[in-house]
């Protein structure tokens, strides 16, 4: 399979979810997500019940990968901030080291100025954590450190996924 | 490129149902939705014009339960099958793990079958995939209609590199979950195989 598979460990996951939350606090934002850029949601912070987490997850990578082909066409290279200003929620989207989408929903209690000024240092927070994600995903011998549980899947493992 | 998160136990897998336009992907796709338990599927997602060809995606998530205490959870896409949607369909491929061509059978679509087939493996090529090692499986679509080609010869034309073949009629559900499982399975055992 081309690129490596993205690989997150308990530890890893805490770190990203601990700036994401204060990122939250700071822009005093409803929302802040997290998202590859194939459309998986890594961390979800906020008031995320009254959201398909799955499907904005896949929408806002969309809508990056658009927005991303979008710029190119006019010969720039990347558009690094998207802003969806609406009635009552406004939806704040850039991209963090080129590879994951950083989400941030907001309504009147915050500002845009101020969540661009949190995003922009959460991005380097973010940046430095998901780099160590990154170098162990490559490595699949330190990503496997402790055990892959997926070596050992049997056939009837699979089988049962399928049994009704 | 498959999501594991060791922190929430889950498997991400996403899986692309590709093919000529009108062939049947969103049928596949829709069928699956129907049919399956509430509790296994996020919201149906169809980025459709106001005919209801597909646009940029359709996009089904599914819960198929726990393997080696990890949720598997597969992300369904369809692409725009339309030529001119290419670009579109580039970005769907991003991250695939797994691929189903959804052939249409009718004999006058033959060579819109083969210029997607070809449009699947260079799009394959340009995110850094082989079609010859991706999982990846294949279905014949719409085998009811009586301008069907027969099974032998959809077979010698697209069969590309001894990958499973299903015979289907989506929109009355044959085949389709088969064929679902089978790409599900082939991508588990990737998984297996990289670990």
């Amino acid at each position: 399979m081309a690129g490596a598979d993205l690989i997150l460990h308990p530890e890893e996951y805490e770190r990203i979810r601990e700036v994401i939350a204060r990122l939250r606090s700071e822009c005093n934002a409803k929302m802040v997500f997290l998202i590859d850029k194939n459309g998986q949601s890594i961390c979800a912070q906020g008031e995320t019940d009254a959201i398909d987490v799955t499907a904005l997850a896949s929408l806002a990578a969309g809508n990056v990968a658009a927005t991303d082909s979008l710029a190119r066409l006019i010969g720039e290279k990347e558009f690094s901030i998207l802003f969806h200003e609406g009635e009552r929620d406004n939806l704040h989207i850039s991209v963090v080291a080129g590879r994951v989408i950083l989400v941030v929903i907001f309504d009147e209690r915050s500002s845009l100025g101020l969540v661009r000024l949190r995003v922009k240092r959460g991005s380097t927070d973010l940046r430095t954590v998901l780099e160590t994600v990154w170098n162990r995903s490559a490595s699949p011998k330190k990503a496997a450190a402790g055990g892959s549980p997926f070596g050992e899947i049997t056939d009837e493992d699979i089988d049962r996924l399928f049994s009704d | 490129m498959t999501f594991i998160n060791y922190a929430a136990r889950e498997i991400n897998c996403k899986l692309v149902y590709y093919g000529p336009g009108l062939g049947g992907k969103t049928t596949n796709i829709k069928f699956v939705y129907e049919k399956t338990n509430p509790t296994s599927k996020g919201k149906l997602i169809s980025l459709a014009t106001e005919t209801d060809r597909t646009l940029f995606f359709d996009f089904l998530p599914l819960d198929l339960g726990e393997i080696r205490g990890f949720r598997t959870r597969f992300h369904l896409y369809t692409v725009p099958g339309q030529v001119f949607y290419d670009a579109s369909r580039k970005l769907i491929l991003k991250g695939v793990d797994g691929v189903v061509f959804v052939a249409d059978s009718q004999a006058a679509r033959m060579d819109a079958n083969l210029e997607s087939l070809k449009n699947l493996e260079l799009n394959l090529k340009e995110q850094g995939y082989d079609i010859k090692t991706i999982p990846y499986v294949l279905q014949f679509n719409k085998r009811d209609l009586p301008t069907a080609t027969p099974f032998e010869e959809m077979k010698k034309r697209l069969h590309y590199k001894g990958e499973p073949i299903f015979e289907a009629i989506a929109n009355k559900g044959t085949g389709v979950f088969e064929t679902l499982k089978m790409i599900a399975k082939m991508v588990l055992l990737e998984l297996r195989k990289g670990k």
